[in-house]
């Protein structure tokens, strides 16, 4: 009996889970309304039902998120019975009088961390489950399935526990947590065979739509929401678009494509000759260790 | 399609990191917004030519100095099989990194500089690989272009390491000649070196049998394990007796109406369903996690171990171990550790230090009174509960163990666990 990789990573992603569930006593899943927190919860179920989900969803909502993900958001969690709790760096950024990145380019997602960390403060959640890959990113790459933070959230790639076969050590003293990636080891070509396979429904922005947009340095920014202000410079149009990654409006760019059917898209996924990130964020092209920068800071 | 998950080991200049860049490389595996990246940062460095090193080295620390410090996962397929590369330090102070990254490993392609052939460092990693029970090694002897592709060369290297081989009681090892760096026999077949004729060393990756249980493929000799992660139980009105145990199968087959045994406490019972995602199975393997219901009301918990009644494995509170150190401060008798099997845990204590493994050399000093960071040893440890293993030789996936520091909560020790000690 052999089994398919998907079948292998789908169980090794189960038992990733049901470790968490029994070695933390507050976890949490990260659940954006992305395609890849979406994997994450159909595969929660599969490890949990037909009992409840050992951990509440919690989003950190940048307030320029696309409005098609939320609504997803919203009605999954409804619809699958589960609990959702959302934090705004809206709030964060009022009550901690945080400076907002201004100017061309302005994101908030470096803003985001603040509030994640506020977040694992209110509730005490010791660990929380992320739909990160290492084939996203090279700091990714280096990084553990658990992986331990300090009170300030902080990776430190050179003091990485050692991690043995399918063990983990979850332990850990009060005030740390450990982000948990169990879909570590998929591809971003495997997540969308995956969805295919299991019929996971996603929000209509990841299939070819009709929008206004933007051209700003070469990549089509959404100007949904009003979230970038267009300058002088920039060119308004109205493409045949689609999202490979869902993040934060700023720094999200779309793709031009006519995939609108999932067999589509995993063509188009297959042909391509530049990385999801590569194409998409913004955020991680701003220096050659963006994402690793990022990571030290507390970021997921 | 399956999957192969193997690690490259070699030291600092070997050119591992530009084995791995040239696989992904010409098995078109890199991404045109990569390989600019690569190419920026190569430019900004010396001679303008494409360092494929650059892809591997993802910390910031690991660019300025040149060197790998952590283990890195890539990805890449080819029409028939995934790979899972492990990409590990060679460099002596990241040993523990290296036994890692070797645990899930099916296969190890070890480098050798074919100007210095055969030194310690192959050697050790050679060891390592042999000690974590990797069924597979290639022998990459890398640098052929810088012995002017001499098949002699190749031959002497190969004869030497076959010594070692049979020492390490490794079986299955394959030699390829490459030059990494020009790209001959990585993934396209080298027209340098018309005297070899055995598969490149993508071809061979492709192509080698996959017979290792920790991963993808069920032997049926290997016993029935169960390791229970989580208990299931809704609670709800109509589910009022649900009560299912949540694990993955670490090894062997489970069948509905196997008689099963419940460890540590020795309770028995029989399957009654097997369930995944709430389907009913009724059979289920290796690497499956399932949920298991049985037929009686039995006391489990989170750490106990479910095995078929009629292939029992060790449970004794005093077990022996090959074990590699993983942490600054000393181990030594008489300290206290948390040793974690599977999902149990339970303390322990180092009752002594049989001998330790010379990595270099094999040879067995006994008498040693503390290990440091990077050694292996045999030990003998006491537990405070009774542990359920098999040897490790037999059975990657119940015998491997971690030490945990109580007072810092980092696992500091990696063990092969062998047997009971009397």
């Amino acid at each position: 009996m052999k089994l398919d990789y998907l079948d292998q990573l789908e169980s090794e992603a189960i038992h990733i889970m049901r470790e968490v569930a029994g070695q933390f006593e507050r976890p949490a899943l990260l659940f954006s309304g992305g395609k890849d927190s979406i994997t994450l919860v159909h595969l929660a179920l599969k490890a949990f039902r037909p009992g409840k989900l050992p951990f509440p969803l919690v989003h950190i909502d940048t307030g320029h998120n696309f409005q098609e993900a939320l609504d997803f958001r919203d009605n999954l969690a409804e619809q699958i019975g589960e609990k959702l709790i959302v934090r705004y760096v809206e709030d964060t950024i009022r009550e901690k009088k945080l400076k907002e990145p201004t100017g061309r380019n302005a994101t908030r997602n470096g803003l985001q961390t603040f509030t994640l960390l506020d977040t694992i403060e209110e509730f005490e959640f010791d660990a929380c489950i992320g739909g990160a890959r290492r084939d996203e990113e090279k700091a990714r790459a280096k990084e553990r399935v658990f992986s331990v933070r300090d009170e300030f959230g902080s990776w430190d790639p050179k003091r990485q526990r050692p991690e043995l076969w399918n063990l983990y050590n979850g332990r850990i003293h009060k005030g740390e947590n450990v982000r948990v990636f169990p879909i570590s080891n998929w591809t971003e070509l495997d997540v969308w065979n995956y969805i295919r396979r299991e019929k996971i429904a996603l929000p209509s922005i990841y299939f070819a739509h009709e929008r206004e947009l933007l051209i700003r340095d070469g990549k089509l920014m959404a100007t949904a929401g009003g979230v970038i202000k267009p300058e002088a410079d920039d060119q308004l149009v109205t493409r045949r678009v689609r999202f490979r990654t869902v993040g934060d409006i700023s720094c999200t760019a779309a793709s031009e494509s006519q995939a609108d059917t999932l067999d589509a898209v995993i063509d188009e996924i297959q042909a391509t000759r530049i990385s999801e990130r590569g194409e998409t964020r913004m955020d991680d092209q701003l220096s050659e260790a963006a994402m690793e920068d990022r990571k030290k800071g507390g970021y997921f | 399609m399956d999957l192969l998950r193997f690690i490259t080991a070699g030291s600092v200049d070997d050119g591992k990191s530009t084995l791995i860049g040239r696989l992904l490389y010409d098995s078109k595996s890199i991404l045109a917004d990569q390989l600019e990246a690569i190419e920026r940062a190569s430019k900004s460095r010396d001679d303008g030519e494409i360092d494929l090193a650059l892809l591997t080295d993802g910390l910031r620390s690991e660019r300025e100095q040149g060197i790998t410090i952590d283990v890195a996962y890539r990805y890449f397929q080819t029409p028939n099989r995934k790979f899972i590369i492990v990409d590990a330090p060679g460099h002596i102070q990241y040993t523990r990194n290296m036994v890692t990254g070797a645990s899930n490993c099916q296969l190890a392609i070890v480098l050798v500089d074919a100007r210095h052939g055969v030194v310690e460092q192959t050697r050790r990693h050679s060891l390592i690989a042999s000690l974590l029970g990797i069924p597979h090694i290639v022998v990459a002897i890398n640098k052929m272009d810088l012995v002017d592709y001499s098949q002699d060369v190749f031959s002497d290297i190969c004869i030497h390491y076959a010594e070692l081989a049979q020492k390490l009681n490794v079986h299955q090892v394959s030699y390829i000649p490459m030059s990494a760096l020009n790209g001959d026999n990585v993934v396209d077949k080298s027209t340098a070196m018309t005297w070899y004729e055995g598969p490149t060393l993508l071809e061979h990756l492709e192509t080698v049998t996959i017979n290792d249980a920790v991963d993808g493929e069920t032997e049926d000799h290997h016993p029935a394990r169960f390791p229970v992660q989580y208990v299931i139980r809704p609670q709800t009105a109509e589910l009022h007796d649900y009560r299912g145990y949540a694990g993955k199968i670490t090894s062997g087959t489970f069948r509905k109406g196997d008689s099963i045994t419940v460890l540590p406490s020795g309770e028995t019972s029989t399957i009654d369903a097997i369930e995944i995602a709430e389907k009913q199975l009724d059979e289920a393997a290796t690497p499956m996690s399932v949920v298991l219901h049985l037929a009686t009301d039995v006391d489990i918990s989170r750490g106990d171990l479910i095995v078929r009644s009629d292939s029992q494995p060790i449970s004794s509170q005093n077990v022996e171990a090959m074990l590699c150190w993983m942490d600054t401060k000393e181990f030594k008798a008489g300290n206290k550790y948390v040793l974690q099997v599977g999902t149990a845990r339970t303390r322990c204590s180092v009752r002594e230090i049989a001998y330790q493994l010379n990595v270099n050399t094999y040879e067995e000093t006994e008498g040693v009174e503390s290990l440091k960071l990077n050694d292996l040893a045999k030990v003998v440890l006491r537990t405070a509960q009774p542990v359920s293993f098999d040897p490790y030789a037999q059975n990657r996936a119940t015998g491997g163990a971690i030490l945990i520091d109580e007072t810092s909560n980092v696992t500091v020790g990696a063990l092969m666990l062998t047997g009971e000690s009397l």
